[in-house]
């Protein structure tokens, strides 16, 4: 016998944890089904996560000891050439006090676990090890549950939402969501390195407790449009770097190759010396943006967080994003079982709320953007190169004069890069941002 | 029929590490499963029950986590579970354990006669394979342990005939009910749980009994009732290689230390003569 509720989340991550603690909230039956052993098992993310959102599911979360690693109160950003580059940073005395946890990083297989606790609290049923395989309809084609892996693993749901991620099986066989061209995702490599926590302190000149952000581009991904990131954890530092996928095809890098050499950077290896690596792991991210978003609801289902692509690049947010439309799909899915209809027409209101939340504002408002990075490698050769190779000659007191220094750097860059080329870059790169 | 399992609650010995510095074990961070023995007792008794009716109860001594493999006991499919959890019940040895676990089956076997007690024939974290045993001593049941195969379990006679693991073969025996059984990992592959099995343990609220409810005599549970303790963990010494004859170049001389050698070794000898397929 079927058991039929009335909401079934299809992943147990930020997105649909945060729908299934809504919805538990005000007593609506809701099930989550998860693949993994348990919440976060199998779950990738650089590690980031920011106050506010998850403050709008668990208002007192830092008194529910949500698993902190370090609260975020620096940021930096590198710019590097293969032997060297730019550091800007940003630190306020404010992301210490009043916006304490703002963005923290969290070890996802601890964070995941213990925000599922809270909507089990609530009265969300959990079920992990059961991967859904498949959406059940009527002839209609109205989406009418689930089916699952298990023996009598079917299970009725008047609505199902699709948060399982931006490898979702279920996308690609229900063709909700077309398959992610390579174009449209990033493959990131993640090492985990662990090092006492006061070695860590020091290292980043901060106090218990606090940590830094830094987000790298340049030469590191060898011309290729990608990014790296270093966060800080208690004990340990997250390492991530990823390229476009259609770049790592074409250039036929290995990911792993690039995280070696990132690892032995000179701005890198200082700060990991002498840790001990603790994981390693792989994940694709939707960096499409705006313009490959799937149609995100229809008959009787939702798509929330990274199935539907809603990742934003730029500020590597994604959990929140997740979060944010897991709560968005959980107020209308409630306003939908209220008023009795959970067709397409009943759920719409759902594209609706995301438009006008930071979510799709922020989406298109950054909808250029990856276009913009994929057509200008030179922001990942040339540009870092020139720029660490004007720098080195001003900083070097070699009885040059500073004049003659910036004629011989000015006709290198105008070799190198045609000036058209560049004011092109710059006006284009400040339209996908703006 | 009736049957009670005990299933154990042990770390993933797969991930346990052993610190070479303080020669203990490195729990932390270990995820905990059921034992594996004593899934393996669980299935038996499922797919008893499924052949001629019954009742299984799981049951657990262990901290308030051990929850956790009766919560997986009754998703595959038991009917019910109790968790034996005290803290006087903590630092039991095998002794105080059996006794322990005996006077909860007892406590069942008042409400409904126990006819078969199951268990796996060791834990994966302690290898003893006493706790079996010890539980069918003060029952006062017959017991086969090792078992890898149920023959034949005849309800109306009230007996049963298994095939278990000796010294260098099988036996199969024939005993009267009640009995304990401790069965080892060939006799059957656990299940996989159904969703509604899943669901249903998910909403299972464990029944649990502390010193008072087993009716257990302070001086023979926990620490007090264990009169064995480990003193110390250590890691074996690395074997050193044995003796190379390199026959290379001349082989005769190498084959003549060789037989030299064995010979002498009266050990060894006795040990090829053992066992014939070495």
């Amino acid at each position: 016998m079927r058991e039929e509720f009335e909401v079934a989340v299809v992943g147990a991550g930020p997105a649909g944890i945060s729908a299934a603690l809504a919805l538990a909230e005000k007593g609506i039956k809701v099930i989550v089904f998860e693949r993994g052993e348990f919440p976060g098992a199998k779950n990738v993310s650089g590690g980031v996560l920011y106050g506010h959102d998850l403050g709008e599911s668990v208002p007192d979360f830092i008194r529910r000891e949500c698993p902190v690693e370090r609260n975020i109160v620096e940021s930096r950003v590198w710019y590097l050439s293969v032997d060297g580059g730019f550091n800007v940073s940003f630190r306020d005395r404010a992301f210490e006090e009043g916006l304490s946890f703002n963005a923290f990083t969290v070890g996802r297989a601890r964070f995941d676990r213990w925000f599922a606790g809270i909507a089990e609290e609530k009265g969300a049923l959990v079920v992990c090890g059961t991967t859904v395989t498949d959406l059940l309809r009527d002839d209609g084609g109205r989406v009418t549950g689930v089916r699952t892996d298990r023996s009598d693993g079917d299970v009725t749901a008047r609505v199902v939402l699709i948060a399982d991620g931006i490898n979702s099986a279920l996308a690609a066989k229900t063709g909700f969501r077309p398959e992610p061209k390579p174009n449209d995702v990033a493959l990131a490599v993640k090492e985990v390195i662990e090092l006492p926590e006061e070695v860590i302190n020091e290292r980043f000149n901060v106090e218990a407790g606090h940590g830094v952000t830094i987000e790298i581009l340049g030469e590191i991904t060898k011309g290729m449009d990608g990014v790296a990131v270093i966060y800080t954890n208690k004990n340990s530092l997250s390492l991530c770097i990823g390229a476009n996928l259609f770049d790592l095809m074409s250039n036929t890098v290995r990911p792993y190759e690039m995280l070696e050499e990132f690892k032995a950077h000179p701005m890198v290896a200082p700060l990991i010396k002498s840790g001990r690596p603790r994981e390693y792991m792989a994940h694709w991210l939707a960096e499409g943006g705006y313009d490959t978003i799937p149609h995100l609801y229809g008959d009787g289902y939702l798509i929330a967080g990274e199935s539907g692509m809603l990742f934003n690049a730029l500020h590597r947010e994604g959990s929140n994003m997740a979060m944010a439309s897991g709560r968005l799909a959980a107020l209308t899915i409630a306003g939908a079982l209220a008023r009795g209809d959970t067709g397409s027409e009943g759920l719409a209101g759902y594209a609706a709320a995301l438009q006008a939340s930071y979510v799709m504002k922020d989406l298109k408002k950054y909808r250029r953007f990856n276009r913009f990075l994929l057509n200008h490698k030179e922001l990942f050769s040339t540009l870092p190169r020139l720029g660490a190779s004007a720098a080195r000659e001003m900083l070097t007191v070699d009885g040059i004069s500073k004049k003659e220094k910036q004629t011989s750097i000015r006709r290198r860059i105008q070799g190198a890069i045609p000036l058209a080329r560049l004011a092109r870059l710059l006006w284009a790169g400040a339209r996908s941002i703006g | 029929m009736n049957f009670v399992c005990c299933i154990k609650q042990v770390p993933d010995t797969a991930e346990v590490k052993i610190d070479p510095e303080t020669n203990t074990l490195m729990r932390s961070g270990v995820e905990s499963i059921s034992n594996p023995y004593d899934l393996v007792a669980l299935e038996t008794a499922l797919i008893l029950k499924d052949k001629y009716g019954g009742w299984v109860t799981a049951l657990s001594m262990g901290p308030p986590q051990a929850e956790q493999v009766l919560k997986e006991a009754i998703s595959l499919g038991a009917d019910a579970a109790v968790l034996l959890s005290d803290r006087a019940f903590a630092g039991a040895d095998t002794l105080a354990t059996s006794y322990t676990l005996y006077k909860a089956i007892r406590n069942l076997d008042l409400d409904r006669p126990v006819d078969i007690v199951l268990c796996g024939k060791q834990a994966i974290d302690g290898d003893t394979a006493q706790v079996g045993p010890g539980i069918a001593t003060r029952l006062g049941f017959t017991q086969f342990t090792s078992v890898i195969e149920i023959r034949e379990l005849n309800t109306y006679d009230r007996h049963i005939t298994v095939k278990r693991r000796v010294e260098g073969g099988f036996e199969v025996v024939r005993g009267p009910l009640p009995t304990v059984i401790t069965v080892d990992l060939g006799l059957a592959r656990p299940r996989r749980a159904s969703l509604p099995g899943l669901i249903l343990s998910l909403r299972a609220v464990i029944d649990k009994w502390d010193a008072d409810a087993v009716g257990a005599e302070v001086p023979k549970i926990g620490l007090k009732g264990s009169p064995t303790w480990v003193r110390r963990i250590f890691s074996p010494p690395l074997k050193e290689g044995g003796p190379v004859f390199d026959a290379r170049k001349d082989p005769v001389p190498a084959v003549e230390r060789f037989l030299d050698t064995i010979v002498a070794d009266e050990e060894l000898i006795s040990e090829l003569f053992k066992n014939p397929g070495v």
